[in-house]
């Protein structure tokens, strides 16, 4: 029985039935097909993680996909741990937002299209995680590009709704270019897409080398840095990251599932996946260290000053994706996923929470026009707060757990991991500034909308606060699979963590756990650390922004920082996201359109190509024109011709003896 | 099956043709319903072709053969191979959809337009099928007329400078590849038959000057770059149906020149410019592509959107290996689908606005849902979106031509990005946004329009889901014509 078939199939019978019949026939109740489906799907996948953890790893084909040649490619499926890890985080976050959609999106005239767009969004994704070839995988790859342009273009009447979602869909090509001649070159080395023949002979190829324009590089480390282009396109990274603050134009719903669970994380995965091949490259290995680490910290800083909450919340997804990519770069590839799942929780809560803000707010986006928030929205607050707890990294939540290890194990990596731990630990506390920024601005202090609004707070309806309440417990419990053994034996655990244990089949044995006096001062120390910048962060938030009167006006502290010269240069470049999307557009956008108009068209194929086209004719036209008039009609002209003509041929015999 | 499978298709058109000749144009609904008949009988009585064909076998398959001029030594010998069934079928379910698209769009002379139809849809068949010089020399020719009324009679504002630029620009090559034809005439022992000659071997300097002289006319029609500039015009100024011919099949004939004469019987010729023709495929991918970013009408953006997806198809064939030449093979019935999807649905909309230029709408999305949602499908086939045709295709170029060169492989592989930018650019000025004031009250797709785009809908996601359906028809052949080049 191939029932695990069903986990993607449901969501896509979804998508077709609400596709064909929502717009007349189902309507307002579009949910009533997509979320029992989504659900069911969500059970198959329980019970199919259950038959992984008992030991069953499917790898199965299905039918063969594609054939030409000694190409071939089937459509199939690999259900191992890894893939368990992300089918729980799926079907589980995809759940819950499908439920929590039907109060958030209710009313909304495209309510059919937005659960079908959801469907095939829950099938690409799924698809993508279970594929066991590369082929299948860059299906799955642009199928949830194509759904993440969809919703974020959901309310397509806004122009920067559509132009949001065209620029996700153009900078992810941009990635996706790589990631393509990646699978290609991954054909042509192992004559075979499939992952598993592909990763058992990637030691037999390493040390050769590929000639490209007139130089040679590594093979392997070409392959790696080409899948990786794919990565920070999908992922977010630096310098593709530009797209994904824009993404919050869509839905929040969407933002929640797409922008910050599930689709956004496909990079993270992938590079996780194949760390047989990443793992023969160093250079490829610092590469994605290096851009994680950095990206995490830009991220962090672009987010300190942002006024939107939902772009704070994607500045700090960018900047935790970061963290895994970090993970993964010093080959810590299950505390990177580990990341990746207790992040699937709290940033998931942290923008439904957003969106239950602004369902009671009327869209109100802008942290400033809210405030004390916490009297009118118990749950949403609370739910927020231990959403932000968990992200900072405070010991006992998910987060915590997650980032201490990326850390930890960032340190154990000499001198240049030290580095990247550094940066790292620093961003802890940005992250934690930022994420109290939220609370303190939008849920402490005084309200600060307009009357309506505050006339309108409310709670939202059970229905978008019990995700909330379960994504909560998540946000708090995820981590407790995989509490560190130093922590674990305080507190009465045995033996290693059971998520890296879990993974081990996939990612190796987790050798880290050398029991000598100095690893667990280290280990203690990188914790401590991390510890105390949480905590400095949140301090310093609750510090900057606690509201007080000063001559009948209300301020905070943090407006009084920007009457220094320095700190109000820094501003401005952070509230300009250091001038990207200028800097793109300076260098890509208008010069290309630049070459387009006047180069090709106008120059090129209106200047010569069409000149010469139609100069041709018009040449023997002209020349036909003039020689017509030779055509005199008098008998004593063509006499002339006659004998001129024969004197010249006469002559020409003449000069050629 | 009983019957000559090819002359039937061939002929059922122009016995269709014949027939309207004798009733009165006043009736047009008969003339149109006498159209659709024998449009749709021809397209199921090529069936056999999809279900008979053994595709165990290299060789040519369904052939017919009769003395016609034995003087000359001119036989009538029709047959088809993996390379050309696919476009005989192709061309054959493209008659009807013609029908159907200008049942109200064409008002005047109904009469001689769905003649000149009929007519056109027997040569592109004779063209893929036929196995004669001579014969396909007059079915290439044949083409030219009818195509040039359409577009002279029927077509836009500037319909008189583009028919003749088109049928100039085509005429040129043409007598190339005729002088071209009477030298292998010549050289292979006084035969035009196509097989025969196949087998022979020529002289390197022969074989070279041939290539071009062959070269002239399929670079013409595919077209290659920098012959491309007849095809904007043509396809801009054509009424609908005449687009979706040129863009369908009349451009594909290019290419398939090139599949069924220039490599078996110039090997190593084409060996030896297969280097200059990857060069000018990937110029044309990047070049169409990046004027499509400019345009601002509709029909011309999408014209010029055909340089860069032909690009890809010479780009696969002069990879000159299997998945180059299969890719290329389906990339042009990929494009044959997508691309003549795209100018119905484009007159699908003229007909409600009567305008091309792409200002004129916006928003269309909110009024017209279902059309929004078709012209979404070929959208993302266009910029082969991976489940669907476009990017099976793609893929096995990219694939061929990057292990033939990196270099024009992994530049092919940026057409992809531009593609993405132009197409989603122009669905964003089109569909999204608040609906312009001049579209309000336009009406969503009616019945026979959706009938009409329907069969190309499935053809998107059978090709994407299932390519092996189709790629299965080519194997063998392919595998034969890389074995003449070796």
């Amino acid at each position: 029985m191939r029932y695990y078939l069903l986990i993607p199939l449901l969501p896509l019978a979804g998508f077709l039935i609400n596709i064909l019949f929502g717009r007349r026939l189902l309507r307002d109740k579009a949910h009533w097909v997509s979320v029992p489906l989504v659900g069911l799907s969500m059970v198959f996948s329980l019970i199919t993680i259950g038959q992984v953890i008992s030991g069953n790893v499917i790898n199965e084909d299905l039918y063969t996909w594609v054939v030409s040649g000694d190409f071939r490619v089937s459509v199939g499926f690999l259900i191992d741990q890894l893939t368990a890890v992300m089918l729980f985080v799926v079907t589980v976050v995809s759940f819950l937002v499908h439920v929590y959609s039907i109060g958030y999106m209710h009313g909304d005239p495209g309510f059919y299209r937005f659960f079908a767009y959801l469907n095939l969004f829950t099938f690409s994704m799924l698809m993508l995680v279970m594929s066991n070839n590369f082929l299948q995988l860059y299906f799955g790859w642009e199928a949830v590009g194509l759904c993440s342009y969809l919703l974020i273009g959901y309310w397509y009447e806004k122009r920067s709704a559509s132009d949001a979602g065209k620029k996700a869909f153009i900078v992810n090509r941009f990635g996706d270019f790589g990631f393509g001649l990646g699978v290609i070159l991954i054909f042509l080395t192992f004559g075979t897409l499939h992952y598993i023949p592909v990763f058992e002979n990637a030691s037999a190829i390493s040390g050769k080398t590929i000639h490209l324009l007139g130089y040679e590089f590594d093979l392997i480390t070409v392959i790696a840095l080409l899948l990786f282009c794919g990565a920070i396109g999908k992922s977010a990274q630096i310098p593709l990251h530009v797209w994904l603050p824009d993404a919050m134009e869509g839905p929040t719903p969407v933002s929640a599932l797409i922008h910050a669970a599930t689709m956004v994380t496909a990079g993270v995965f992938m590079v996780a996946r194949c760390s047989p091949i990443f793992n023969l490259s160093e250079t490829a290995m610092t590469v994605v260290a290096i851009t994680g680490a950095v990206t995490a910290f830009f991220a962090a800083t672009i987010g300190l000053v942002q006024k939107d909450i939902k772009r704070i919340i994607a500045y700090s997804t960018i900047s935790q994706l970061g963290y895994m990519f970090l993970a993964c770069g010093v080959g810590a590839y299950s505390a990177g996923i580990f990341h990746l799942y207790t992040h699937a929780f709290f940033k998931a809560l942290l923008f439904l929470g957003a969106g239950s803000v602004m369902h009671a707010m009327a869209g109100e986006l802008d942290i400033w026009k809210m405030g004390g928030l916490k009297k009118k929205m118990k749950i949403t607050y609370l739910t927020m707060l231990l959403a932000s707890l968990s992200i900072a990294g405070i010991p006992g939540f998910a987060g915590f757990f997650s980032k201490d290890k990326i850390l930890y194990q960032a340190y154990l990596q000499g001198e240049l991991g030290r580095f990247l731990w550094f940066i790292g630990t620093i961003t802890v506390l940005l992250t934690a500034f930022y994420s109290f920024r939220i609370i303190a601005v939008a849920f402490h202090g005084r309200f600060r909308g307009t009357k309506e609004q505050e006339h309108h707070l409310h709670e939202s309806p059970p229905v978008m606060t019990i995700p909330l309440i379960i994504l909560a417990i998540g946000a708090v419990v995820a981590g407790w699979v995989g509490i560190p053994p130093l922590i674990g034996e305080a507190i009465g655990l045995k033996g290693s963590p059971w998520f890296y244990e879990f993974l081990s089949p996939v990612f190796g044995k987790d050798q880290l756990h050398h029991k000598s006096a100095h690893s667990v001062t280290v280990e203690l120390m990188v914790m401590g650390l991390s510890i105390l910048m949480a905590l400095t962060g949140i301090a310093l938030a609750f510090y900057l922004y606690k509201e007080k009167e000063e001559g009948g006006e209300v301020r905070v502290r943090a407006s009084a920082l920007l009457n220094n010269r320095i700190l109000k240069r820094i501003h401005t470049l952070l509230w300009n996201k250091y001038y990207i999307d200028e800097f793109y557009g300076f260098i890509i956008v208008r010069p290309t359109n630049w070459l387009a108009r006047r180069v090709v068209e106008a120059t090129v194929d209106i200047g010569i190509i069409e000149a010469i086209v139609n100069g041709v004719p018009a040449f023997i036209g002209r020349t036909s024109e003039r020689l017509r008039r030779l055509q005199t009609g008098l008998v004593s002209h063509y006499g002339l011709y006659m004998a001129g003509a024969i004197f010249f041929i006469i002559a020409f015999i003449m000069l050629l003896r | 099956m009983g019957y000559p499978v090819l002359s039937t298709v061939i002929f059922l058109p122009v016995i269709g043709a014949l027939i309207l000749l004798f009733i009165s144009r006043r009736q047009e609904v008969a003339i149109k319903g006498i159209s659709l008949l024998f449009t749709t009988a021809t397209f199921l009585l090529s069936l056999p072709l999809f279900f008979n064909f053994d595709k165990s076998y290299k060789g040519m398959q369904f052939e017919e053969v009769f003395e016609w001029i034995p003087a000359w030594n001119i036989r009538y010998h029709l047959g088809v191979d993996g390379i050309s069934v696919l476009f005989v079928l192709l061309s054959a379910l493209i008659g009807p959809l013609c029908v159907l698209i200008s049942w109200d769009s064409i008002k005047e002379k109904v009469k001689e337009f769905y003649i000149a139809l009929l007519l056109i849809e027997a040569a592109m068949i004779g063209v893929f099928s036929s196995l004669d010089f001579f014969l396909f020399y007059v079915f290439w020719e044949a083409m030219l007329i009818p195509m040039y009324l359409i577009i002279g009679v029927w077509g836009g504002p500037r319909r008189i400078y583009s028919a003749i630029k088109f049928f100039l620009y085509t005429l040129v090559g043409s007598v190339l590849m005729l002088v071209g034809i009477i030298v292998l005439y010549f050289n292979g022992g006084n035969t035009f038959d196509i097989p025969t000659l196949m087998t022979k071997e020529f002289p390197y300097k022969l074989q070279l000057i041939l290539f071009w002289a062959f070269f002239a006319a399929f670079a013409v029609k595919v077209p290659m770059w920098p012959l491309h500039t007849w095809l904007p015009d043509a396809h801009t100024e054509a009424p609908t149906a005449g687009s979706v011919i040129l863009a369908g099949i009349l451009i594909k004939m290019g290419a398939y020149g090139f599949l069924r004469f220039s490599i078996p019987l110039f090997p190593d010729a084409t060996k030896a410019m297969a280097p200059v023709m990857l060069a000018l495929s990937v110029i044309a991918i990047i070049y169409g592509a990046v004027i499509c970013l400019v345009q601002s009408d509709l029909k011309r953006l999408i014209a010029y959107s055909s340089v860069s997806h032909m690009g890809f198809v010479t780009l696969g064939i002069f990879a000159l290996n299997q998945q180059g030449l299969e890719g290329a093979i389906l990339q042009m019935v990929n494009h044959g689908i997508v691309t003549g999807a795209l100018f119905l649905l484009v007159g699908i909309i003229y007909e409600r606005s009567h305008s091309r230029e792409i200002s004129h709408y916006g928003g269309l999305a909110t009024v017209l849902p279902v059309y929004a949602g078709f012209f979404m499908v070929f959208t993302l086939a266009a910029i082969g979106l991976p489940g669907l045709n476009g990017f099976i295709g793609e893929f096995l170029i990219i694939l061929g031509g990057f292990k033939a060169s990196k270099l024009a492989g992994a530049l092919a592989a940026t057409g992809i990005i531009i593609g993405a930018a132009y197409m989603l650019w122009l669905y964003q000025r089109v569909f999204f946004q608040e609906p312009n004031p001049n579209i309000r009250d336009y009406k969503d797709m009616n019945l026979r329009e959706i009938i009409t785009l329907l069969p190309l809908v499935v053809l998107v996601f059978w090709i994407g889901v299932y390519p092996n359906t189709f790629l299965s028809f080519m194997h063998e052949s392919v595998k034969d014509l890389l074995v003449k080049l070796q």
